[in-house]
């Protein structure tokens, strides 16, 4: 019966609402804008960037202090001091420090999974409104002492004589001091993510020419969707010690000529993926503030959209590491009971051009469908012209933590702009995941 | 039974290695038919050679594939559309697996092998020689002539896929490779490289030979997209090779890589005449002290090296073709090349696939046996239980599973995450809890009746009705354990060997009320945790142990009569055997020695006799149980290589000393003594039905017991060496020693009538 009154409703096409389900609303989304890292925000920290993204937020709501239930903040790279990024950028963000706040980690869908989380507590009867958000600060990042010397250090901390600790520093020898890096590959394969990538662009045989040509797309729609001021989820920021920034800076149109000159830059020398067809290590954050549409309506405010239905995925995180999009997307359309031609609005995360490009032929082949996803036929590929109209990742950059906030706030903009009923966000993940979300307009 | 130590070359020996079609015919295609083996395609400029033999899962170089590939490469070389060519294999998982060992086998003079490998040195020359360059891109196995064939090409592409391995393996079938590869390795990878390669036969990895400087280029094995894994990873190889080839000829890809200051200072190094023969010297004396001049492969290896090296590639060359045609025609030679077969034949089911897989495993005893056995299930991808009766004895098996997967990890041929994710199919636990959904049980508990009576009592009260009980006993009839059992037909042994893990032979047990699924099920058990397999009758110590104990005893008359273990281990390491009689008893245990040659004595009687069990009984009681307590015939310690013999065991053997007669001690004697018991107790084993036929009584002996593999087994042996000539010295051993020398019946017709083979 729950069925049958889905399937009505598509056809109607008129909402998601269910009976028994709370409307849960996007009320605003808010970004800093996106910098390729080391440039002006190379001296901040990573919750000095998610507290631009919370004042943003209370600056353009208007929001009481005190007003929300709960705040939950995405990131990958964790600054070991402020292992709790969210609860450290609230409070300096002037929130009542009676509110809660915790922070997740799920790779480059931290934030959707930050904005689930948020939904889930909604619609569990917990809260009311939940900010939630997510940070990334690639211009700086822990670097460690190695193995030997922290074992080293630590023993020296509870050697109690003078011999104990000469002995311990007499034990420290050159190789010790050699430093330990962020670890930038899958833990369980030790690849890099560029360089799987690469592989699966050349599984699904995609070129180098549409990898550039997707990318070069990508940039030409960011700068027209900048200068036509359609970003406007970006915030003006004051960097403490540096000037204003108000747009990313990160958009550049180039030409098919120039980006073909590039070498690649994982697999050497045939590889296809270059720097110029990659998102790059940008800092930034988002912050978005969800509530239950009784309650955004109470205080108020005009809800920008519905969240719906959403799903995460998960497969193997060698071979199929940036396939979360071809997997998430008709999971979440079945669940909403929406076809592909339903919706309006596409915003795929960009982590390469090549990703994406490898995501949209594997959604076109029915082999694929058949063999690895256990479908009858092929998923299907979402229309070019719904498709990131206004710049991506590649462009636009991508702050592991931040993006999935950006996607949701755009896809509520578009929906509004274009005046789409239905949007939907798909997005790959580190270790071999993803997640798609349904997004519905509100009514004007 | 435990113990029994890594057997050199031959437990490297795997079955993919060489192909050996038996389906091949000779005859040479006429030229006008099509081409069957090699065909090619011209993309742009670049011709893309693809070799695929339709009638086998492998490629090799058979006389056919030689035909054609000439034919082929003649039309490139007289086709100016084409600039440069690619050379690649149409199958998954295989480049090309070696010289068809059939062509060579079907030979019947030096002369005639000689030929073949002239022809082939020929082929590859003009090959090496190509005014069109030719990328060779390998995925999958590339052996032997396959890498002979790969080296002579002007670049080298390999996949990073774990299949694709490199190596020149002939010296593990008596051979040498014979068509260029002792002349071009040495200049490609230096000498020290190419010895190991060529003297050890052992696989290269394709990291490895990067960096060895074998391949020129690695390409990265891709995940599902469009098509398979292995067929888009193979379109991709292509591709980059095609790359590849272009850019040679563009001139954008240097052929020749800049030397590092490393190698300029080793090629400086080498370019002394006196460094060269300390190599040599050094490589020639290692060979000795390890095969004890028993294979001539390797040191004729080392002479084409050094004729090729030293005097010129046209003698070098000449060298290496009529070393190949005389080793191809040594009894060594067929003894490895019958073992290659026979292994290959013990890797089949040929009892059918079981009626239910195996999905669950249960292990009893969380013993070196029982952890080893767990530890070749789990990474299997079957789950495991390992069921120990105490909490010590069970953390001690789950460490010891561990450390095997986690020197894996350390020599890298397995990721950490794969170590844990494999480990992940472990359950060690102290009761027999989820034993209700465990398809098989192999328990590995103490060797006593009682004991096996009462555990697969437990056993049957808790599993379900289809679960098998296997016994990795080696000794104990397995009829006398299925006594206690309400399902006999599920009753079968499972005889493992330490370690298990580098062990490769499993012996499989079945009585007369075993059923037919329960054998193919073991058998299918066995094969997935890559073992190889003989099925043998029952009886006590079935087949491998029941040839062991006489040479055990035998061994221990030889200390009676003065000999001193050092001296016996010489005298059988000198005859073949991968480890002297003395050592093996020490690995094996004395106190399980005890056992086997007690339980055997019982069942055989007087033919079983020798030395005197007593002065084994004697060493256990004092603590001296061999390698695992730290004192045996050796004193083992810790971090010493060179063993001392334990200096107790000097009065121990005076109180049993017994005279040695002159007549049968000779160094020669000892020796045949030893080998003839072993002979004699395996032909018996045939004779009463023990044995399914002498070849797996060959692959058992020699992969179980580490009989000569220069021999090729007791059987292969027993061919060869003539059974009249082992007879007639049994004989003199019978009128010394009484009926342990008696030549079994079987032995005695083959004596009688020289026409009568074991092998055909």
């Amino acid at each position: 019966m729950h069925v049958l009154l889905l399937l009505v409703q598509t056809k109607s096409k008129k909402t998601l609402a269910r009976p028994g389900v709370k409307n849960i609303v996007l009320v605003e989304g808010v970004r800093t804008p996106f910098l390729l890292s080391g440039t002006t925000y190379a001296n901040l920290m990573p919750h000095d960037l998610a507290r631009a993204a919370l004042q943003g937020l209370l600056n353009k709501t208007s929001l009481p202090k005190d007003a929300v239930d709960y705040i939950i903040y995405g990131i990958v790279i964790q600054e070991v001091k402020t292992s709790n990024v969210a609860r450290e950028a609230a409070l300096g963000a002037g929130f009542s420090d009676k509110i809660p706040a915790h922070t997740v980690t799920m790779a480059c869908i931290s934030s959707n999974q930050a904005m689930t989380s948020a939904v889930g507590l909604i619609a569990a009867g917990q809260c009311d409104a939940v900010v939630a958000g997510g940070a990334e600060f690639m211009s700086d990042v822990p670097i460690r002492h190695s193995r030997k010397m922290r074992k080293t250090m630590l023993a020296l901390n509870r050697a109690k004589t003078l011999g104990q600790k000469l002995s311990l520093i007499g034990s420290i020898r050159m190789s010790h001091l050699s430093p330990e890096l962020p670890a930038v590959a899958e833990f369980s394969t030790a690849e890099t993510m560029g360089h799987s990538a690469d592989r699966l662009a050349a599984a699904f045989g995609v070129s180098r020419l549409e990898q550039d040509e997707f990318a070069l797309r990508s940039h030409t729609l960011a700068k027209k969707a900048q200068d036509d001021g359609l970003l406007e989820d970006v915030i003006t920021f004051k960097v403490p010690g540096r000037d204003i920034v108000s747009k990313d800076n990160g958009i550049r149109p180039s030409s098919m000529e120039q980006m073909a000159k590039l070498k690649p830059a994982f697999v050497k020398p045939h590889g296809t993926v270059t720097a110029a067809n990659s998102s790059f290590l940008t800092d930034g954050a988002s912050a978005v503030l969800i509530m239950s549409e009784e309650k955004a309506l109470a205080m108020g405010y005009k809800p920008k959209a519905y969240l719906r239905d959403f799903v995460y995925v998960s497969q193997d995180p060698k071979d199929q590491l940036l396939l979360g999009p071809t997997y998430s997307t008709p999971k979440v359309l079945e669940r909403a009971g929406l076809s592909m031609s339903d919706i309006d609005v596409f915003e795929f995360h960009e982590a390469f051009a090549g990703q994406i490009m490898a995501n949209l032929k594997a959604m076109d082949s029915d082999w694929f469908g058949q063999t690895y996803m256990g479908r009858k036929a092929k998923v299907g590929t979402p229309p070019m012209d719904k498709f990131n109209l206004w710049g991506g990742s590649l462009s636009l950059g991508h702050p592991f933590g931040a993006t999935g906030c950006r996607l949701v706030t755009t896809v509520a903009h578009r929906l509004k702009k274009e005046g789409g009923q239905y949007g939907l966000v798909a997005a790959c993940a580190a270790g071999g995941q993803g997640h798609a979300m349904v997004i519905e307009a509100y009514p004007q | 039974m435990a113990g029994v130590r890594a057997l050199g070359v031959l437990s490297r020996l795997s079955t993919r290695r060489y192909a050996a079609n038996t389906s091949r015919t000779f005859s040479v295609a006429p030229a006008m038919l099509a081409r069957t083996h090699v065909s090619y395609e011209v993309k742009d400029d670049v011709a893309v050679v693809r070799m695929n033999d339709p009638n086998s899962k492998v490629n090799t170089i058979s006389i056919q594939m030689q035909n054609e590939m000439t034919e082929v490469m003649n039309e490139l070389w007289a086709n100016d559309a084409v600039k440069s060519a690619v050379l690649i294999s149409s199958k998954p998982g295989c480049f090309i697996a070696g010289a068809d060992i059939n062509m060579i086998q079907a030979c019947s003079s030096a002369e005639e092998v000689t030929k073949l490998s002239q022809e082939g040195q020929k082929m590859f020359e003009l090959v090496e020689k190509s005014p069109k360059p030719i990328v060779a891109a390998i995925n999958g196995s590339c052996l032997g002539g396959g890498l002979e064939f790969a080296i002579a090409c002007q670049y080298r592409i390999a996949t990073k896929s774990k299949k694709t391995v490199l190596g020149t393996p002939e010296v593990m079938l008596g051979l040498l490779p014979g068509a260029g590869g002792t002349q071009r390795l040495p200049k490609m990878v230096g000498l020290p490289n190419a010895f190991d390669m060529m003297l050890t036969g052992r696989n290269i990895r394709a990291d490895k030979a990067k960096k060895m400087g074998l391949v020129h280029h690695l390409v990265d094995p891709l995940g599902p997209g469009l098509k398979s894994p292995e067929q888009r990873t193979m379109d991709y190889l292509e591709e980059v090779a095609i790359q590849f080839a272009k850019g040679i000829v563009d001139k954008k890809i240097p052929l020749q890589k800049d030397k590092g200051m490393m190698q300029k200072i080793q090629d400086y190094v080498m370019s002394f005449e006196f460094v060269r023969n300390q190599i040599y010297k050094t490589v020639h004396g290692k060979v000795m002290k390890q095969s004890k001049g028993l294979y001539p492969a390797p040191l004729k290896i080392i002479e084409c090296v050094k004729t090729g090296v030293e005097q010129g590639p046209t003698a070098g060359y000449l060298a290496e073709s009529q070393n190949f045609g005389q080793l191809a025609m040594t009894a060594e030679s067929s003894a490895l090349i019958g073992l290659y077969h026979g292994q290959v034949a013990c890797k089949k089911n040929r009892f059918g696939s079981p009626a239910k897989e195996v999905k669950t495993l249960a292990i009893l005893g969380a013993g070196l046996m029982g952890a080893g056995i767990a530890q070749v299930t789990v990474d299997k991808g079957v789950r495991t239980i390992l069921k120990d009766t105490t909490v010590q004895g069970l953390a001690r098996g789950e460490e010891q599973v561990y450390k095997g997967l986690n020197d894996k990890t350390k020599k890298k041929s397995i990721t950490s995450f794969e170590r844990d994710s494999i480990l992940s199919n472990l359950c060690g636990q102290l009761d027999y809890k989820g034993f209700e959904k465990v398809d098989m049980v192999i328990e590995a508990v103490f060797e006593d009746i009682k004991i096996k009576h009462a555990v697969l009592k437990e056993v049957e009260a808790v599993v379900s009705p289809h679960c098998i009980f296997a016994s990795n006993t080696s000794a104990l009839p397995i009829k006398d354990i299925a006594a206690a059992s309400k399902r006999p037909d599920k009753v079968i042994g499972m005889h493992y060997f330490s370690p298990v893990d580098k062990m490769q032979l499993l012996e499989i047990i079945t009585t007369d009320q075993t059923s037919k699924d329960t054998t193919a099920s073991a058998v299918a058990v066995g094969l997935k945790q890559g073992k190889v397999i003989i099925v043998v009758g029952d009886g006590p110590g079935f087949y491998t142990t029941r040839c062991l104990a006489p040479v055990l005893v035998e061994a221990v008359r030889v200390l009676q009569e003065g000999a001193d273990p050092k001296k016996l281990d010489s005298l059988t390491t000198s005859f073949g055997f991968p480890v002297g009689a003395a050592t093996l008893v020490d690995e094996v245990g004395i106190d399980v020695a005890v056992h086997v040659a007690e339980d055997l004595g019982k069942a055989f009687g007087s033919r079983f006799g020798g030395g005197n069990v007593d002065v084994l009984k004697t060493m256990v009681e004092l603590g001296f149980k061999g390698r695992k307590s730290g004192k045996g015939w050796y004193v083992y310690e810790p971090g010493r290589k060179i063993k001392e013999v334990n200096p107790e065991i000097g009065e121990i053997l005076e109180n049993y000393r017994m005279k040695a007669n002159p007549a049968v001690s000779s160094d020669s004697d000892v020796q045949y003594r030893l080998i003839s018991r072993f002979v004699n107790e395996a032909v018996l084993c045939l004779q009463e039905g023990i044995l399914n036929g002498p070849l797996e009584g060959d692959i058992g002996a020699v992969f179980g017991l580490g009989f000569p593999p220069c021999l090729g087994g007791p059987f292969r042996f027993l061919d060869s060496f003539g059974a009249d000539k082992l007879v007639a010295k049994m004989q003199q051993f019978e009128a010394v020693y009484g009926n342990q020398f008696s030549p079994c019946q079987l032995l005695l017709d083959h004596a009688k009538d020289s026409s009568k083979k074991f092998h055909k």
